[in-house]
């Protein structure tokens, strides 16, 4: 065996690498086809709307994930992960608009409508490039990894922990919501970026660039959790843990605090950055709205609901939250915030593992063993 | 004022006398025609008004210097209607009805009208039934001499500090004469100094250097749009770059004059905006003083707190809509109501969250932060189920409406005066309860150190409790507040919950000065970025500037010193 094939397999166990891989073909492969090759008529044909709907779910994944690097593993509860997915969402729209071109609503070559609307003669320098997918696609990780390294060092230099980094990234989420909506800010103002036409040469609304999204979310995604699995079984990752739980402890054994969390955060909003522009061409706009802080704390409950410390609990925990959502805004859109708020509550004060450590909990019991949980309750400021 | 450089004579004429008629008609309104009546009727006064129908233009102009020496107030009113041509005879009229009459509105082709000596309203007649006062140009300018002299010589100062400024917009030598007569006798130091503003007015637009250089010494630093215009005419090039004025002093003088102002202007403006921070710093210290509390002596994050303002708005409403139907004649007092009601209620649901969910949650600030966010959706929707989505609106009680008036235009309402002494007893209140009380002192103990203050017999779990109240109280209080200057709606406390975070981390948790301190500041910063950056990017700059000053002092401006600060 090579360096390499060892690390992967301390990674995960063989029966892992084979979960991941099933997963990956259902949605990669299985879906796809029941979509696009079986008849709408027939019992196993997979709905239009559906293959929208696991896309975005996909998405949301990620950025759960994301977080939970960040919260679950480093213990820095960033109320601020919205701001990065958005951020990443806008780069993949401003990609987006420069591909409509002519086909505009004032059918102007290079400028966006909305621009012309404001009356603007020239392309902003921040819009440069864009139209080149290479270059927007970098972008989608380099901005919001460059506002997480800036914000990241400036917090952990200081030793901002716990709830104090939480309202501050939430500020952050906050500022950036404020600067959104601005026209002055040459991004669509509050009506974002949208009537995109085409990706990449596909038309955005045909159903085979859909799907094809959806398979690029649950790549994208297959993907980070490698990533995230890479650092949490590294040397590094466990230095993350030992910060989660004894912060000043790590320091004085000589690791760099500030260093750790910095990485961590960065490749965190960096993945969130990734799943924001995977979201965008499927929802077909991104407006300030994104940056609410309202949307960056709900992302945390979905963390918390699947189980934080864990690499799966977050997919879990924003797939099923989100499915909840879908459910409950069809039939009964006044009761969903009961069943939001309602589950922030249960989750926090029954169960602190979320889903997976409940789950395990009763594993463990069926087994006749009860072992302590790998992640330890991070409740610690 | 749009008027050009210098009107004629008529134009002027005709403003003024329109002007002075305005006038006259709203001081007859404030004693009433109904009072003039009451008094005995001079028959001299009645002669002589008869003598303003009779008689060729010179026997008029008699009749009014008799009313003019006579100095009935109630003349003014009557000259005022025969300048404007209606004073009228009543051909119709028999023997007892009077037969001069004043008209005062039309509709239509019938005439509003009332009796020119009494000033009693005598209904509706067809205009064809009145025929008007014949005057002449020179009638004319006796009559606007007169309708001045009377009014500058009215018992009313304030009549006469307007019929100063009246007189002032038409520059005159025989207004300059008559403001040089009336100033020797006149004794009241405003209608003095309006008299010598008027005549500084117009004197600069006389020929006379020195008296041009001393009104402008005398007009610099007006507010007036008007002597702005006038000052600022003065010192204007022309085209090819030569000055309109070519006597050098005077621009210079007037240059001067000018800049002064200016400099009032600013002064004005500056400390408008100061207002404006305060008021908006009150009403970020009443959002952040309870969770200065909460947060900061029990290192809760509370995310429900700006539910607690949003219970203490409506609570306001609801106390609003019940003063309006049961008892309307007490409406102005409902707020005396509201204010107790609306800390009841927040604080019971304080202490309701912190008996119910906080207290499982103690020494793990992001669960509770979590929970507590959980908690003000289901508020939210809560509220949104009963009162409906759509704003509500807390009218506020007479006595907090209107404002008055600062020089140069600055207006200050009450509303905001009252909400920045209303914080200010709060947090006065807050301090001695915490500083004085029995509950106070044991909150402070449990603050310091819990274990011995349990050992010494404080029931710490129960001073939680009443802290947590005491936070969601002053927060519901606070909420009255905020129904007073905006709309109530559900969402109300999520705008206010991001910047009270922000003022206590930059005041510094758990101390009420730092609290005082940074929501006036940022308060006073936002507002004056705002004219420079616009609203939005005010308090973006304001939330990076906060970033920033964490990173020099990260437990904010007073930061508590001892164990405490570890927590």
């Amino acid at each position: 065996m090579g360096p390499i094939t060892s690390r992967l397999a301390t990674m995960m166990t063989p029966k892992g690498w084979a979960a991941l891989a099933a997963a990956l073909l259902v949605f990669a492969v299985v879906l796809p086809v029941l979509n696009l090759a079986v008849p709408p008529g027939s019992p196993f044909h997979l709905p239009d709307f559906a293959v929208s709907l696991i896309g975005k779910y996909l998405c949301f994944a990620m950025l759960a994930l994301a977080l939970d690097l960040i919260w679950g593993f480093a213990g820095a509860l960033s109320l601020g992960h919205g701001a990065f997915f958005a951020l990443g969402g806008y780069c993949m729209g401003m990609y987006l608009m420069r591909q409509i071109g002519e086909r505009g609503v004032y059918g102007h070559p290079t400028l966006p409508d909305f621009m012309v609307f404001l009356d603007w003669d020239e392309l902003p320098w921040y819009w440069y490039g864009f139209d080149n997918f290479g270059f927007a696609m970098l972008m989608v990780m380099l901005v919001p990894g460059l506002l997480a390294l800036i914000f990241g060092w400036l917090a952990f230099r200081s030793r901002i922990s716990g709830v104090y980094f939480s309202i501050i990234t939430q500020a952050m989420t906050f500022a950036l919501m404020l600067a959104f909506f601005r026209n002055e800010m040459g991004f669509g103002g509050n009506n974002g970026l949208t009537d995109f036409k085409d990706i990449l040469g596909f038309t955005i609304q045909s159903q085979q660039t859909r799907v094809g999204l959806m398979i690029a979310s649950a790549v994208a995604l297959a993907l980070a959790l490698l990533v995230c699995l890479f650092v949490v079984t590294s040397k590094l990752g466990r230095v993350l843990v030992a910060v989660r739980d004894a912060e000043n402890r790590v320091r004085f054994l000589g690791y760099s605090v500030t260093h750790a969390k910095l990485l961590v955060f960065v490749l965190s909003a960096v993945l969130a950055g990734i799943a924001g522009a995977l979201y965008v061409p499927q929802v077909g706009i991104i407006n300030p709205g994104e940056f609410s802080p309202a949307n960056s704390i709900e992302v945390a409950v979905w963390v918390a609901v699947g189980g934080r410390g864990t690499l799966l609990g977050p997919i879990l925990g924003a797939v099923s939250v989100n499915a909840a959502e879908s459910y409950f805004t069809g039939f009964a859109p006044d009761l969903w915030l009961f069943v939001l708020g309602g589950l922030f509550i249960t989750v926090t004060l029954f169960l602190p593992q979320g889903i997976l450590g409940l789950l395990r909990g009763l594993r463990d019991r069926l087994r006749g063993t009860a072992r302590t949980p790998v992640a330890e309750t991070a409740g610690h400021a | 004022m749009t008027r050009k450089a210098l009107p004629g004579p008529g134009s002027g004429r005709a403003f003024l006398a329109l002007a002075l008629a305005g006038l006259i008609l709203l001081m007859a309104g404030v004693p009433g025609p109904a009072a003039a009546q009451d008094e005995p009727v001079d028959p001299a006064y009645v002669q002589a008004v008869q003598a303003l129908a009779e008689g060729g233009f010179r026997d008029k102009a008699e009749a009014i210097e008799t009313l003019v020496e006579l100095g009935d107030p109630r003349a003014g009113r009557v000259l005022a209607a025969m300048f404007d041509r209606r004073l009228f005879v009543r051909e119709d009229a028999g023997e007892d009805a009077p037969a001069l009459v004043i008209g005062e509105t039309d509709a239509g082709d019938q005439v509003v009208i009332r009796d020119a000596i009494t000033l009693e309203p005598l209904g509706v007649v067809h205009e064809d039934t009145l025929e008007a006062v014949g005057i002449n140009n020179r009638l004319r300018r006796t009559l606007q001499e007169a309708i001045g002299t009377l009014q500058l010589r009215d018992p009313d100062p304030a009549t006469r500090i307007a019929a100063a400024e009246a007189l002032a917009g038409d520059r005159s030598d025989e207004n300059a004469a008559l403001l040089r007569d009336v100033l020797e006798a006149e004794e009241d130091p405003d209608v003095r100094d309006a008299i010598t503003f008027a005549l500084a007015q117009i004197d600069l637009g006389s020929d006379d250097r020195e008296r041009r250089l001393a009104a402008i010494e005398t007009l610099g630093g007006s507010f007036e749009p008007a002597v702005r215009g006038m000052l600022a005419r003065v010192v204007r090039q022309n085209a090819d770059g030569s000055y309109v004025e070519p006597d050098e002093e005077i621009r210079l003088a007037a240059e001067a004059a000018l800049r002064q102002t200016e400099r009032n202007l600013a002064l004005v403006e500056f400390a408008l905006n100061i207002f404006q921070g305060i008021s908006l710093g009150s009403v970020l210290l009443l959002a952040a003083m309870g969770l200065a509390i909460t947060f900061g002596v029990m290192g809760v994050i509370n995310m429900a707190h700006g539910e607690m303002l949003m219970l203490g708005a409506y609570t306001t409403f609801v106390i609003q809509e019940i003063f309006r139907s049961v008892a309307p004649g007490l409406f102005d007092a409902y707020i005396l109501v509201a204010i107790p009601a609306a800390f009841l209620v927040a604080g019971l649901v304080g202490v309701a969250l912190e008996q119910g969910v906080i207290r499982f949650l103690y020494g793990r600030p992001l669960e509770t932060l979590l929970a507590t966010w959980g908690i003000s959706l289901v508020l939210q929707q809560v509220v949104r189920l009963i009162f409906g989505a759509p704003n509500r609106e807390v009218a506020n009680p007479d006595w907090m409406q209107g404002g008055f008036e600062l020089l140069g235009g600055a207006v200050i309402t009450y509303n905001r005066l009252y909400i920045i002494i209303f914080a200010l007893v709060v947090l006065a209140l807050v301090a001695l309860v915490l500083r004085y009380s029995r509950f106070g002192l044991q909150m402070r103990a449990v603050t310091q150190n819990r274990p011995m203050a349990a050992c010494m017999g404080i029931r710490s779990g129960r001073v939680d409790a009443l802290t947590f109240g005491l936070g969601s109280g002053i927060a519901g209080v606070g909420g009255v507040a905020l129904s007073q200057i905006g709309n109530v709606s559900p969402n109300l406390g999520q705008s206010y919950i991001v910047d009270s975070f922000m003022v206590v981390v930059f005041g510094g948790v758990g101390s009420l000065w730092g609290v005082l301190v940074a929501a006036m500041s940022l308060g006073i910063i936002n507002k004056f970025l705002e004219p420079y950056a616009g609203a939005m990017l005010g308090k973006i700059i304001v939330l990076v500037v906060i970033i920033l000053f964490i990173q020099r002092r990260p437990r904010g401006l007073f930061a508590l010193k001892g164990r405490a600060a570890e927590a």
